[in-house]
């Protein structure tokens, strides 16, 4: 479990490296994400050790996100005057961003399989 | 009593009482029936805020313990690579419905997100706020940086929208009859980000795989296009 958390927290550095130094906008954990994913296709296998460390994060994945929900809703403060358009925005544009998203893909998904 | 007042300053009562409330809500969703409403990120980090709002302590206080917690979210998402090679097949399948529909989704979110906001009268600054907040937390407060918007505003924005597409991504599904799962997954990664994609790894390891791209790829898009489009309309 220790090597695949060293193997995790090493791509993540690698990442940060790499969004540091190029400029890129795009977070570290997301490069170290896309990186670890080319090592993995390059390899072509996951190591055990990897596999029981990933699963157990993400196991407790939401957890994870607790600390940064406190912090941000003690800001409600900020927006109070705009109360409405902004929950009427946000519910809006992210139900519709999941329709759209989810009907564009399962209508050219079933294009594709249908023709052979 | 002097040494008991000064535990709300160190890491481990915030730890504790994040990892308690979190697993209470859990058990709590549960037990009545696993409702999706009932989440348990919004539940516990409510009454987290709720208790620092009404005593009066500090978030830097909190954040003693909570960083602990946040830190590890930089390994998790590293680890969603795990999820993603495990589907390679499926996704490689599929490379072209997925780089379209992330495309149109991540315009349908930051194009609604403003104009709906700026149709019902929100300030200038609110509706810029709001274009970044279907991606990943530290490319939205990059991209608000960028484009001149509120990044405290945005954070709260992007938070809303994560656990709100958690909450309610099932129930839009079935009443839109989406039931391709690679097609829940990927709505889920474009329009709430990690919190959604958390949810979609719940679900299964096809919809977390697809939930994973759909996030990289539309933090991506976000980032680079948002900039210049805030530009045109402006």
């Amino acid at each position: 479990v220790l090597v695949g958390f060293a193997t995790l927290v090493g791509f993540q550095l690698l990442g940060e490296i790499v969004a540091r130094g190029s400029g890129l906008p795009v977070p570290g954990t997301v490069i170290g994400m896309f990186l670890l994913f080319v090592a993995l296709a390059v390899r072509g296998k996951v190591p055990a050790s990897l596999q029981k460390t990933s699963s157990s994060l993400l196991g407790v994945l939401p957890l994870l996100f607790v600390p940064a929900t406190t912090g941000a809703l003690l800001r409600w403060r900020e927006v109070a005057g705009d109360a409405l358009p902004v929950a009427v925005g946000v519910v809006a544009s992210t139900w519709l961003a999941m329709a759209v998203t989810g009907l564009v893909f399962s209508r050219l998904i079933r294009d594709k399989e249908k023709t052979p | 009593m002097n040494s008991l007042s000064t535990l709300s300053r160190e890491p481990l009562l915030w730890i504790a009482l994040t990892v308690g409330l979190y697993l209470a809500a859990q058990r709590l969703q549960k037990a009545l029936g696993g409702f999706a409403l009932l989440n348990p990120v919004l539940i516990a980090g409510a009454i987290l805020a709720l208790f620092l709002g009404s005593t009066g302590i500090p978030l830097v206080d909190y954040d003693r313990g909570g960083q602990w917690i946040h830190f590890l979210l930089g390994p998790a998402t590293v680890a969603l690579a795990v999820p993603l090679f495990n589907r390679l097949h499926q996704i490689r399948q599929s490379l072209m419905p997925v780089l379209v529909s992330v495309a149109a989704g991540a315009v349908t979110a930051a194009g609604s997100a403003a104009g709906i906001s700026r149709a019902l009268g929100a300030s200038a600054t609110t509706v810029l706020s709001m274009t970044p907040k279907s991606v990943s937390t530290p490319i939205a407060i990059g991209v608000a940086e960028k484009i001149g918007a509120d990044p405290g505003r945005t954070v709260l924005f992007v938070v809303v929208t994560g656990i709100l597409g958690a909450m309610t991504g099932t129930g839009l599904f079935r009443l839109l009859g989406i039931r391709d799962r690679r097609a829940q997954g990927m709505a889920l990664g474009v329009a709430a980000h990690g919190i959604g994609t958390s949810r979609a790894v719940e679900i299964g390891e096809t919809e977390g795989a697809f939930a994973s791209l759909a996030m990289g790829l539309t933090g991506l898009l976000t980032a680079v296009l948002l900039p210049f489009a805030v530009r045109l309309f402006r």
